[in-house]
């Protein structure tokens, strides 16, 4: 019998190693995996590399794993100067790597589909693209953007059955899919566990295939 | 004294939703541009789009009515419209870079005559980006306008030549609204659409760093 279920935020978390690229759902905390956020600096894993959309606001879960020195590398569309990640990014005590939105969530969907890279013209006459490879297709000029897959994907969702099938409350979805699909171990906290069956197959918002562990985190 | 008044926040949000017709698929920006969606009548049918995710943005709800798993781009609480639906981040900005949406209102520092839009950065060496989704959303959309003040607090030109911050994208404004004008950017250059009452087309001029065609 397939059961993807774990009894514990701490069992779903279980192997995380040192040095991991964690991809992290969530705009805001929107679809934020609060728990297993929470559950990851108790876990204990350093030197992480973390993707997300947003350096974190100062007393979110994500400032405290970085005023707790566990992340060494950020990649997001953006950091607020006044925010934990802004403070240490000037101090040098943490690398950042600014990526347009858009380009970071195509970036994560191309690690999940297989696309080994692609071009674009966001950002392509701007300073991000300094030093990299752009050319011309057809009259835009366009940057080669790479895919950004991660060890692991920590992930929000609404419902979830023992397969790992869920769905997403209205904007909860915001990265979470994409993220679902470009890791090797996903992991996923969820408000609801239902039967098998229970939710409408053709209202699967992330199928199971996606997902390797679910915990049940209520409301 | 001058004889005119520049338009306050609301007034710039209110020019821009007149030139907003009903069926567009609209994404506007963090800060002004966000309240242009409150002046467009109830009865006329536009689309808004939030980038993370959500197509048919409503208005925000009372107090006693907020649903926590639905904001906009601002991590402000909205409402959905009815006909509204959600996509995935990977979608959301497929909408906007795929040429799908008919119009994108940012927020700016700078727009040059030649179109080049300033938005993220107040210094070229920035040592914390703020980007966000602005390049993304710059580069796709069917056409993209600008609403700022016409001058920064201490009066320096926001309409330039040459932008002297870091570029969000190039080439990609076709209409600027401010607190004193409309400008449409056309290959000659800015063209000036509207002015406030008492306005002079010389006292716009003065304040303007770029040339300015009168329409």
């Amino acid at each position: 019998m397939i059961d993807k279920r774990v009894a514990s935020v701490a069992e779903a978390l279980a192997g995380i190693r040192d040095g991991s690229t964690v991809l992290l759902g969530g705009f805001g905390d929107v679809g934020t995996p609060l728990a297993l956020l929470e559950g990851l600096i108790e876990q204990g894993a350093r030197d992480l590399t973390l993707v997300c959309n947003a350096g974190g606001r100062d007393g979110s879960a994500i400032a405290r794993l970085l005023t707790l020195g566990r992340v060494h590398k950020m990649i997001c569309s953006f950091i607020r100067p006044a925010s934990e990640a802004g403070r240490l990014h000037v101090e040098g005590k943490l690398d950042v790597e600014i990526v347009p939105q858009g380009t970071l969530a195509e970036r994560i969907r191309a690690a999940g589909a297989g696309i080994t890279g692609f071009y674009t013209p966001t950002a392509a006459d701007t300073v991000i693209a300094e030093g990299r490879e752009t050319r011309h297709i057809g009259d835009k000029l366009c940057l080669l953007e790479l895919p950004m897959p991660g060890d692991v994907a920590l992930i929000d969702a609404w419902q979830g059955d023992r397969w790992g099938n869920l769905t997403y409350r209205e904007s909860q979805r915001n990265f979470n899919p994409i993220m679902a699909m470009a890791a090797p171990l996903t992991i996923a906290e969820v408000r609801h566990i239902v039967e098998l069956g229970e939710i409408d197959p053709g209202h699967v918002h992330t199928s199971g295939i996606f997902v390797r562990r679910l915990v049940h985190v209520p409301a | 004294m001058p004889e005119w008044k520049p338009l306050d926040r609301n007034g710039m949000a209110a020019r821009a939703a007149a030139d907003i017709p009903e069926g567009w698929l609209v994404n506007l920006g963090i800060g002004i541009p966000t309240e242009v969606a409150n002046f467009i009548p109830t009865d006329r049918e536009v689309i808004f789009h939030a980038e993370n995710g959500v197509i048919g943005v409503g208005p925000a709800p009372p107090a006693d009515r907020v649903n926590p798993y639905l904001i906009n781009a601002g991590v402000q609480h909205v409402t959905l419209r009815t006909g509204g639906s959600f996509v995935h981040q990977a979608d959301s900005f497929a909408i906007a870079r795929g040429g799908h949406l008919d119009l994108c209102i940012l927020g700016a520092f700078e727009v040059s005559e030649r179109g080049d839009i300033a938005n993220w950065a107040r210094a070229a060496n920035e040592p914390v980006k703020q980007i966000g989704g602005a390049m993304d959303l710059a580069v796709g959309a069917k056409r993209l306008w600008a609403i700022m003040e016409h001058t920064t607090k201490d009066g320096a030109p926001r309409l330039v030549r040459r932008c002297s911050y870091p570029l969000t994208a190039k080439g990609m404004v076709r209409r600027v609204y401010t607190n004193l004008a409309v400008m449409d950017v056309t290959p000659r250059g800015f063209v000036v659409r509207d002015m406030i009452t008492g306005l002079s087309f010389d006292d716009l001029v003065a304040r303007t760093d770029a040339p300015l065609l009168r329409d």
